[in-house]
């Protein structure tokens, strides 16, 4: 067999399209094999590769097109040819081909993903209507079929894959039991306190669960389809079985073509996933090195790199892989790392901790010298597992009171962690499960900046919103090891964000162009980019707040500020208007249902209190915005890194406990601050008592009515990474709660940086609350009189743009879809589902 | 070559042989330093061009004030490219897609953050104050 790079390429074929197979093709692409192999894929399901781990999604309103791995045209584009619903029937060895259902295809190298199938107990019934299995999509459309007509269903098996599937069937509406033949559930993960834990909670759910049952039979039932006979004669009657006692490898092609396969099946590999045949590998579930099968998808997609590496003649190995896990079954946390049942290592030592009230199970095993960690397990919170992995795989000194580990932490708030005290398994971009440990190990490899990393990880390339988190821990790394890390705001200015501001503010530069042809790099073409022209129209606004439609600023400007409307991702808009304080008249929310119906926008009603309008084409924005203009409204600047909503709880106006009108402060306080242009969105909460109501304390600026005036919170935050806000200031009255939050949002502007929230500001602050406090409330910068000249100048001039817009025919020549034609995009196709407009 | 590169190919010799310039919209119709969009016809039919207009000397060189791209997105799969903001990025002009901000290159559509996708340009001038696309 000769790996010599020829001219025309060898024949690959990768047989299974599963997870591990698809990741293959993945790394196949990546790193350039392609010009090495003719890539043939061949999957025996009608879907391509699709994420197995969130199959109980499917009920829970994913589709098979979200679940995919890749977009429908991935193999295409890449250049692999994938033969979906064709099932490899034969591996001839002596021939060198491989023999489909529909042809006879020839191989130099083979890699066999072909991953497990669930085993059925081969018990007498088990192949009645309406048993079935929880593997693929095409079973849980046979599921749900069959739940139709049901109102009970079973899982057998007690499982880590039983317990999702007794949570899909639950999804279903069925009353649902879960039948185990060992003494207790997840008998692999769990021991029996934890178990019985386990049992607790999800038995609070509705699930029944039956432990020690060895079905006999399954027959006719009588008031259900199906009963299930036990082995003490006990019944129990359903209408749906579902069979999750465990996987097999599916090792059949290669046990009749004469590959070695272990006693108890699959494939054996060596450390190069090389199978006995050297032009054959086998990855996933379906092989089995040093005896053991790994039945999660992480170690799979080691061994698909190690197959690749084989494959290119590599020297990369599998060593084998840690199967420490964390769940999430049926709601309730289980976790599980190393040794977790401590029967591995003669001499471990066990700690555990019992809580039956909030029903919490921990349990530590340690050496014997108890310096150690060698397993851990986990049931009701997952909390501590990612600290506790963290000592278990690299080997650190437990502390002296290892207990101290898993006991309740008595002090009250939990210390926020900044870049440097997440741990290196923190998870920092979800969509690409990209962890700290990751973005450190990028580096070490020579990223120098933000981009290196997103580069070779794709961190934030998903969703995005990890954003501001992932350039904190990249610059702490980064200064971490000595690197002067580069602050400018991009290639176009030497400049940070706060330098800009200073420019702008000291030299009264008042457009883009002025600023970057005096201050901008000269080695660029001077047109900007994405991050510094928004970021300007930004400072311009909160500087001189001249309309962000006007003819200077409109390039700078995202999509959304463009349009004074939020790009949905099918190119449509969402409108919502302000509703200061969440306050809306009978009137008002008439005027907004029929501007609804007439432009046939999906509503919800958000968050801050107020509605957002959806599917907005935009040609229509202007005419919409004209009825609610001519109904009272102004824009609500939804849109904007501005000021979004001051959230409020009816206060003492009605509520008997309100000690404060909280409505009212709420939208004087919206009333005050809209419009104002800052480095990110700010949101306010004012509650109109103690019992918090508004949830003020999540809030950029948060704000509680005492007996004697207002507490007034700062920096506190919702979202993807939770802060409650801190106290601030007590009792002041209401003047002088203006006053204060004039100089601190005028602060925060001033010297934040971009896309920066109040909460990482603050977190970044040297000085931190104190020397807030001492800027704002003692003025030791002597800053304060400007900040709240500033912060009038921009109430003084605030006008609401929409109604700027609308009285402007040149600002409403930008609302064209197409400036040559009036046919609107035939690609926005809308359809209904409960009741209301959604994309098709 | 596979039978899809295939049929992309002779997809593209096609429409090269059938291709006309037309009058789009007037000067007067585009945003300077930004993007417009249009409705052309090429030979497969109507299809929806983002126009960027670039006056002046701001691009050292080699810069041209018009470009045609394909207007949609093929990360969003929605037609907005227009709607993006305009920029340059490492000595080229680009524009970013207002969706998910990949960025491509206004001269060739080539996107910077994946080399396999590029989007399709069209030959575009002044004929006066009118704005000529050859599709």
């Amino acid at each position: 067999m000769s790996t010599q790079k020829t001219a025309t390429p060898e024949q690959l074929i990768i047989i299974g399209n599963g997870m591990v197979g698809h990741h293959l093709v993945e790394q196949l692409v990546d790193s350039g094999a392609l010009a090495q192999y003719q890539v043939t894929v061949f999957g025996e399901e009608r879907h391509r590769a699709y994420d197995r781990v969130h199959l109980s999604e499917y009920f829970s309103g994913r589709d098979a097109d979200s679940l995919a791995l890749c977009d429908a045209d991935y193999y295409a584009v890449s250049g692999v040819e994938l033969r979906s619903s064709e099932s490899v029937i034969e591996i001839d060895r002596n021939a060198h081909e491989v023999i489909t259902d529909q042809g006879r295809y020839p191989y130099d190298r083979i890699v066999l993903a072909t991953g497990s199938f669930p085993f059925v107990p081969p018990i007498p019934g088990n192949d009645r209507e309406g048993c079935l299995v929880y593997r693929t999509l095409d079973d849980l459309d046979a599921i749900r079929a069959a739940a139709e007509t049901a109102t009970n269903g079973v899982v057998v098996g007690g499982g880590l894959l039983g317990l999702e599937a007794a949570n899909a069937l639950r999804g279903l509406n069925l009353d649902t039991a879960v039948v185990e033949f060992a003494s207790r559930l997840m008998p692999m993960q769990v021991d029996n306190e934890g178990s019985e834990l386990l049992r607790e909670k999800i038995e609070a759910l509705g699930v029944q669960v039956l432990t020690e049952r060895a079905t006999q039979r399954i027959e006719d039932g009588d008031a259900s389809r199906h009963r299930m006979v036990f082995q003490d004669d006990k019944v129990l009657e359903t209408d749906l079985i579902v069979f999750s006692a465990g996987i097999r490898p599916r090792d059949q092609l290669a046990r009749d073509c004469g590959l070695e396969i272990g006693e108890r099946g699959g494939v054996v590999v060596d450390n190069q996933c090389l199978t006995s045949d050297p032009a054959i590998l086998a990855i996933g579930e379906v092989a089995l090195w040093n005896q053991s099968i790994f039945g999660l998808v992480a170690p799979g997609y080691q061994m698909a790199k190690t197959a690749l590496s084989t494959l290119t003649g590599g020297d990369s190995h599998f060593g084998g892989a840690d199967m420490s896990t964390k769940l999430k079954l049926l709601g309730v946390d289980v976790g599980s790392i190393g040794d977790a049942h401590g029967n591995q290592n003669p001499g471990a030592r066990m700690f555990r901790y019992l809580d039956p009230i909030k029903q919490e199970y921990r349990k530590l095993v340690v050496s014997s010298d108890g310096k150690k960690l060698l397993g851990a397990m986990l049931v009701g919170n997952n909390g501590v597992y990612d600290t506790l992995l963290q000592y278990y795989s690299n080997g650190i000194d437990l502390p002296d009171e290892p207990a101290s580990l898993i006991l309740p932490q008595s002090s009250g708030a939990a210390p926020t962690l900044g870049p440097g005290a997440l741990p290196e398994t923190a998870t920092i971009c979800s969509c690409h499960n990209v962890t700290k440990g990751d973005i450190c190990a990028t580096i070490d490899d020579g990223a120098v900046d933000l981009a290196g990393v997103k580069g070779v990880t794709k961190a934030s390339t998903g969703c995005g919103g990890c954003t501001a988190l992932l350039k904190s821990v990249v610059d702490h790394e980064l200064e971490a090891r000595g690197v002067e890390v580069d602050k400018s705001i991009c290639e176009h200015f030497a400049h940070t964000r706060q330098g800009l501001y200073d420019i702008v503010r000291v030299e009264g530069i008042k457009t883009f162009t002025a600023l970057i042809e005096k201050h901008g790099n000269a080695d660029t073409h001077r047109l900007g980019c994405d991050i510094c022209k928004p970021a300007v129209a930004s400072i311009l606004a909160s500087c001189f707040n001249e309309p962000i439609t006007d003819a200077a600023h409109i390039p700078l400007q995202d999509t959304n500020d463009t349009f004074m409307a939020n790009m949905q991702k099918n190119g449509t808009y969402s409108v919502v208007p302000r509703v200061a304080g969440g306050e809306i008249t009978p009137d008002k929310l008439i005027a907004l249902g029929e501007v609804a119906k007439k432009y046939s926008l999906y509503s919800k009603v958000t968050g801050g209190q107020r509605i957002d309008l959806f599917g907005a084409r935009l040609e229509d924005l202007p005419d919409i915005w004209s009825e609610l203009i001519a109904a009272g409204f102004e824009t609500g600047h939804a849109y904007g890194k501005s000021l979004r909503t001051v959230k409020s709880c009816v206060g003492s106006t009605w509520c008997r406990y309100g000690v404060q009108d909280s409505v009212g402060m709420a939208i004087q306080l919206e009333n005050r601050y809209k419009g104002l242009r800052a480095p990110h969105k700010i949101k306010f909460g004012v509650s109109g008592c103690t019992r918090e109501c508004a949830e003020a304390q999540s809030k950029d600026i948060g704000i509680i009515a005492t007996e004697n005036g207002w507490n007034l919170y700062v920096c506190g935050n919702g979202g993807m990474r939770p802060r409650h806000a801190e106290l601030f200031a007590t009792d002041l009255d209401d003047e002088q709660l203006y006053r204060t939050i004039d100089r601190f949002l005028m602060f925060y502007v001033r010297t934040a940086d971009r896309l920066q929230r109040t909460a990482v500001w603050r977190e970044n602050l040297d000085g931190g609350l104190e020397y807030l406090k001492e800027v704002i409330l003692e003025d030791r910068l002597g800053i304060n009189d400007e900040l709240e000249r500033q912060m009038q100048t921009v109430v003084d001039t605030y006008q609401c743009e929409w109604s700027d817009a609308i009285s402007d025919p040149e600002k409403l020549k930008r609302f064209r879809s197409f400036v040559n034609d009036d046919r609107p995009d035939p690609s926005i196709i809308m359809t209904s589902e409960r009741g209301q407009p959604r994309p098709a | 070559m596979t039978a899809m590169a295939l049929k992309k190919e002779m997809d593209t010799m096609a429409s090269q042989d059938s291709k006309t310039w037309q009058k789009v919209c007037t000067k007067a119709d585009l945003v300077e330093f930004s993007g417009v969009a249009a409705w052309i016809e090429i030979a497969e039919g109507p299809a929806q061009v983002a126009i960027f207009y670039l006056p002046g000397d701001r691009l050292q060189g080699e810069g041209k004030p018009l470009y045609a791209l394909d207007h949609f997105d093929p990360f969003s799969k929605a037609n907005v490219i227009a709607r993006g903001i305009v920029g340059d990025l490492k000595g080229s002009a680009v524009v970013a897609s207002p969706i998910y901000k990949q960025h491509f290159r206004l001269e060739d559509g080539q996107c910077l953050e994946d080399e396999s996708v590029k989007l399709q340009t069209w030959k575009i001038e002044f004929k006066g104050e009118e704005v000529w696309v050859e599709g």
